[in-house]
């Protein structure tokens, strides 16, 4: 293996405009169709289009298929447990991220 | 190689039943789980953890674990006894994939690929791809302003010339490009796990977050900013200078502006091919009354502004 101690790397910036297949998506999880079929009809990801037999979904798909991954082996949850617990810490996040608007004036002062 | 108390770790005393042990670590993983926890070493908490519970929840090697006795100190200096490995019988541990734990785990109950079956694994045409790999950067609001580059630490998993696996210690420099968000990734190609034989190398993601601000707030491109004013810069308008990331700007306060209005920046939030917006929420402070000036003005304006913030609320 290389070393890159110092020089210095460039990447891809990649987000949600960024597409990815169903092929890819299994690779980067390390996991088998079967469980990504299993997470579409879960609901817990959404392919964004398919063509012929091929299906593409966002890259933030990734995310979830792990946090389910980890969420399950790590605490014996099953799918529409890991599904339930997806869906709870979006809404923390998008709370969390509301709150740090609203709230910034820290000093706990009154808002019109 | 230090002592590690698995008992400890996991909060139970030594002669806990294992289903105590099991709902102690079901209790523990469910705090310390790195994507449910909000506390900051959750990762390192719950690798400990599951390290302890690999080891308690398996009573041959719980057994051994016991046999060192418990004078041990965490932390302590620690050699596995002379003949450990032959007499507890870890000493080829399966292959496979699993988690790398503590050099004292290794120790005692064997490393992920014994050095036998390495003999007879890797023929010279056995190839496999190395495996994608994800790492999580926190970066500050002024590295997606500026464009930056960040020093990362990675513990890379290696095989080494024993057939076990050792942590190394890598550091990559990675460009942070201008105007990235938060919930982007940044994909560096090659720099995941290594592939075996003629295998190419997985790609390394990294997602990318902002390190809370004291004063810059994030959504999105926007970028929201509370501002302290005072009551007469609200009241009769005016230019202030406010810090922004990329650069000083003058903000013109519109005269009998509130408290917690908004004012739109255009194309001052983070930078990209559609700039976000800044907005600044003006937080109007009220100079402390401690002189006879400040009693005075405020007297004056409780006389003549016949002002009641009050005035909405009724008594049901």
């Amino acid at each position: 293996m290389t070393e890159h101690e110092n020089s210095m790397i460039e990447g891809q910036v990649i987000d949600d405009s960024t597409e990815i297949t169903i092929v890819q998506l299994c690779r980067r999880c390390a996991v088998e169709t079967e469980l990504v079929e299993r997470l579409v009809a879960e609901g817990i990801i959404e392919p964004s289009r398919q063509e012929g037999d091929m299906l593409y979904f966002p890259q933030s798909c990734t995310r979830r298929t792990r946090i389910v991954l980890r969420l399950r082996s790590d605490l014996g949850v099953n799918m529409a447990g890991a599904a339930l617990a997806l869906e709870l810490l979006d809404r923390i996040d998008r709370l969390q991220s509301r709150l740090s608007v609203v709230a910034s004036p820290v000093r706990g002062r009154n808002r019109r | 190689m230090k002592y590690k108390d698995y008992y400890d770790v996991m909060g139970v005393s030594r002669d806990a039943s294992q289903d105590e042990i099991k709902k102690a670590y079901r209790k523990l993983a469910r705090k310390y789980h790195p994507d449910v926890s909000e506390s900051d070493d959750a990762g390192e908490r719950f690798k400990e953890l599951g390290e302890a519970y690999a080891v308690l929840k398996d009573p041959e090697k719980r057994e051994a674990y016991d046999q060192l006795g418990s004078d041990w100190q965490a932390g302590q200096e620690f050699r596995p006894p002379p003949g450990w490995q032959e007499s507890a019988g870890f000493g080829g541990a399966a292959g496979g994939q699993r988690e790398h734990y503590s050099d004292f785990f290794e120790d005692l109950f064997g490393g992920g690929f014994s050095s036998q079956g390495r003999a007879g694994g890797f023929r010279g045409n056995f190839q496999a791809d190395g495996q994608d790999q994800q790492a999580r950067i926190l970066i500050d609001i002024g590295d997606s302003y500026h464009g930056a580059t960040r020093s990362l630490q990675l513990q890379v998993p290696e095989i080494g010339d024993d057939g076990r696996v050792y942590n190394r210690q890598r550091t990559l420099n990675v460009k942070i490009p201008r105007g990235i968000k938060a919930g982007q990734q940044i994909r560096l190609k090659g720099q995941g796990g290594p592939g075996l034989g003629d295998g190419r190398s997985g790609d390394l993601y990294l997602e990318v977050g902002f390190r809370p601000d004291d004063h810059f707030r994030v959504e999105g491109r926007d970028v929201y900013l509370t501002l302290p004013v005072t009551p007469w810069e609200a009241g009769l308008g005016g230019k202030v200078n406010v810090p922004v990331p990329s650069g000083d700007i003058d903000l013109s306060i519109p005269a009998n502006s509130g408290q917690g209005r908004k004012l739109r920046v255009r194309g001052k939030g983070l930078p990209g091919r559609e700039a976000g917006d800044l907005f600044v929420i003006l937080d109007v402070i009220c100079p402390p009354a401690d002189s006879e000036a400040a009693r005075r003005i405020y007297g004056e304006m409780r006389d003549e502004l016949g002002f009641d913030p009050r005035s909405g609320m009724r008594r049901s």
